[in-house]
């Protein structure tokens, strides 16, 4: 395509979105609202990943050691732990530190302090809280430290006392975790699925019917001897702009309304600040909410053209 | 240099617009087609455009049979046909400088050519103040004259005319057969449909006569016998 032939296609695009005004506003609004909903449901993804995520990160499983456990064997298998790849953190809680612990908790509970001291040794062994990457994981986790335990029994005496892990109720709560966010993860997927396809095809028909108006046009441009890409591509540099424009706007009024919710979301859903994270993000929504516009207006024109040009 | 061999079309209410019409048209002729409303005038020039396709026969012009020209590949051909419709068909968002100018860019012509053909063009059928006016702020004559304008300027080998003259009152009527004959005296070949008794008896040029479908007349120097 030649340099003459190129620019002539992007001046009748723009004398079309120019000269069409009332059809332009009005696709233009149309896909403001399509591009809005793209957004919103990002923003929505992120909050969503956020909450389960925070959600998941209540699981953890406690590893609770014999009060005369070494340190070294310990700080070893929590070395071990760590480099397995379906572990996030291992943190170590020494024996001291858990009755510190204990004690701040039970501190108006003089009856436990009392049989705590009148036993004078720490009752309590080290901890290592073990957090996964993924609920699953917790079982492969819980396994591993199972054949540890049974290995140290070979020999000498298991330094590992319980793993919660293996206590039912415990069980069951993590099952139930991941199976809440499992269902919550597929629920919102679901959601922003139907919700972006459902705006998506409103704003496509939109400009099949924007298209519609000028069939006649398309008609007589034919007969005049233009070929198919001469008729089409103006069209499609009309269906760009609007896809530009209603991209613009809409980033536009992301910027106020993040604001605004900023705060709010920051404090309900724990975290995210979308105002922060919209600033952060924004080549990313950018790229996003304008590269859809564009691509949306430029294939529904193209579609739309389509059907008028069998002549 | 066209040709219309046994060409029937009959639409999917069975209702029959051509019935096995054959005639040819010689270069440089001036043909008008005249006949009553649905005696298959308009149908006739639809094929020439490749707008309708034949039921059954072929249209040639210049020996290419034109329903087989891909889709693609038809507007090469009607580069070669300039059509003027009686409803003018302008393109209704652009100047008349730039219903003109379409023809030609579509064409793949130049920008200098452009710059330099459509003044004159347009000057030529007396437009020359209406440049840059939109369809909707010219007359029913003037947008005809532009739509002649677009139809010419690419110095086509044909123009068909359909009916040019049913919206436009005697004087206009009159201006556009001066300059569709002024066109044919030039060289090029003008196919033209019309009801107008007064414009046929007074070209006294060939005339082919329609009636349901079926040419029932076609006389050398004729007159409009209905």
């Amino acid at each position: 395509m030649s340099w003459v032939t190129t620019k002539r296609i992007f001046r009748a695009g723009f004398l079309d979105f120019w000269r069409n005004g009332f059809v332009s506003l009005a696709s233009i609004l149309v896909m403001t609202v399509t591009l809005f909903v793209v957004g919103t449901t990002l923003f929505a993804g992120v909050i969503l990943g956020s909450t389960l995520s925070e959600l998941r990160d209540k699981a953890d499983v406690n590893v609770y050691f014999t009060t005369d456990a070494p340190e070294d064997q310990i700080l070893t298998l929590q070395k071990t732990l760590q480099a397995m790849p379906e572990v996030t953190s291992v943190t170590y809680v020494s024996a001291d530190d858990s009755l510190a612990a204990f004690r701040t908790r039970h501190q108006n509970d003089q009856l436990t302090l009392q049989a705590l001291d009148e036993l004078g040794d720490n009752p309590l062994g080290a901890v290592l809280t073990i957090k996964a990457k993924d609920i699953a994981q917790y079982d492969s986790i819980a396994n591993f430290l199972k054949q540890q335990q049974a290995l140290s029994t070979d020999g000498s005496a298991s330094i590992i006392d319980k793993v919660n892990y293996f206590d039912e109720q415990h069980r069951e709560a993590l099952a139930r975790l991941q199976s809440i966010t499992d269902s919550g993860q597929r629920l919102g997927l679901i959601m922003i699925a139907v919700l972006i396809l459902t705006t998506l095809a409103i704003s496509f028909n939109t400009l099949r019917l924007a298209i519609y108006t000028s069939r006649e046009e398309i008609h007589v441009m034919r007969l005049v001897g233009a070929g198919l890409f001469y008729i089409r591509a103006p069209f499609m540099v009309e269906g760009m702009l609007y896809g530009l424009v209603s991209g613009l706007i809409t980033l536009l009024m992301f910027y106020p309304l993040t604001y605004w919710l900023g705060n709010a979301t920051e404090n309900f859903f724990g975290g995210t600040n979308v105002f922060q994270y919209y600033l952060a993000h924004f080549p990313m929504f950018f790229l996003i909410i304008v590269g859809t516009g564009v691509v949306l207006g430029s294939i529904a024109s193209y579609l739309a053209v389509k059907r008028y040009l069998k002549i | 240099m066209i040709y219309y061999d046994r060409v029937s079309k009959i639409y999917a209410d069975n209702s029959i617009a051509l019935d096995g019409v054959s005639f040819s048209v010689e270069p440089g002729e001036f043909i008008s087609i005249v006949g009553h409303s649905g005696a298959g005038k308009t149908t006739l020039v639809k094929m020439l455009l490749a707008e309708e396709k034949p039921s059954t026969g072929s249209v040639f012009f210049e020996s290419i049979n034109i329903h087989e020209v891909p889709l693609n590949r038809i507007n090469h051909l009607r580069r070669k046909i300039g059509a003027v419709f009686q409803d003018f068909r302008l393109l209704p968002q652009k100047t008349a400088y730039e219903n003109v100018a379409f023809a030609m860019e579509a064409a793949g012509r130049s920008e200098e050519e452009i710059r330099s053909d459509v003044p004159h063009v347009l000057e030529l059928v007396d437009l020359g103040d209406k440049l840059n006016n939109f369809p909707g702020e010219l007359s029913g004559g003037e947008q005809q004259r532009v739509a002649i304008a677009r139809a010419i300027v690419n110095q086509p080998d044909v123009i068909v005319a359909d009916e040019p003259t049913g919206n436009l009152d005697p004087v206009n009527t009159f201006e556009v057969i001066q300059i569709l004959k002024k066109i044919n005296d030039l060289g090029t070949t003008v196919i033209l449909t019309t009801h107008n008794k007064g414009v046929i008896d007074a070209l006294k040029k060939r005339v082919i006569t329609m009636d349901r479908g079926k040419i029932i007349r076609d006389d050398r120097e004729g007159m409009y016998i209905l």
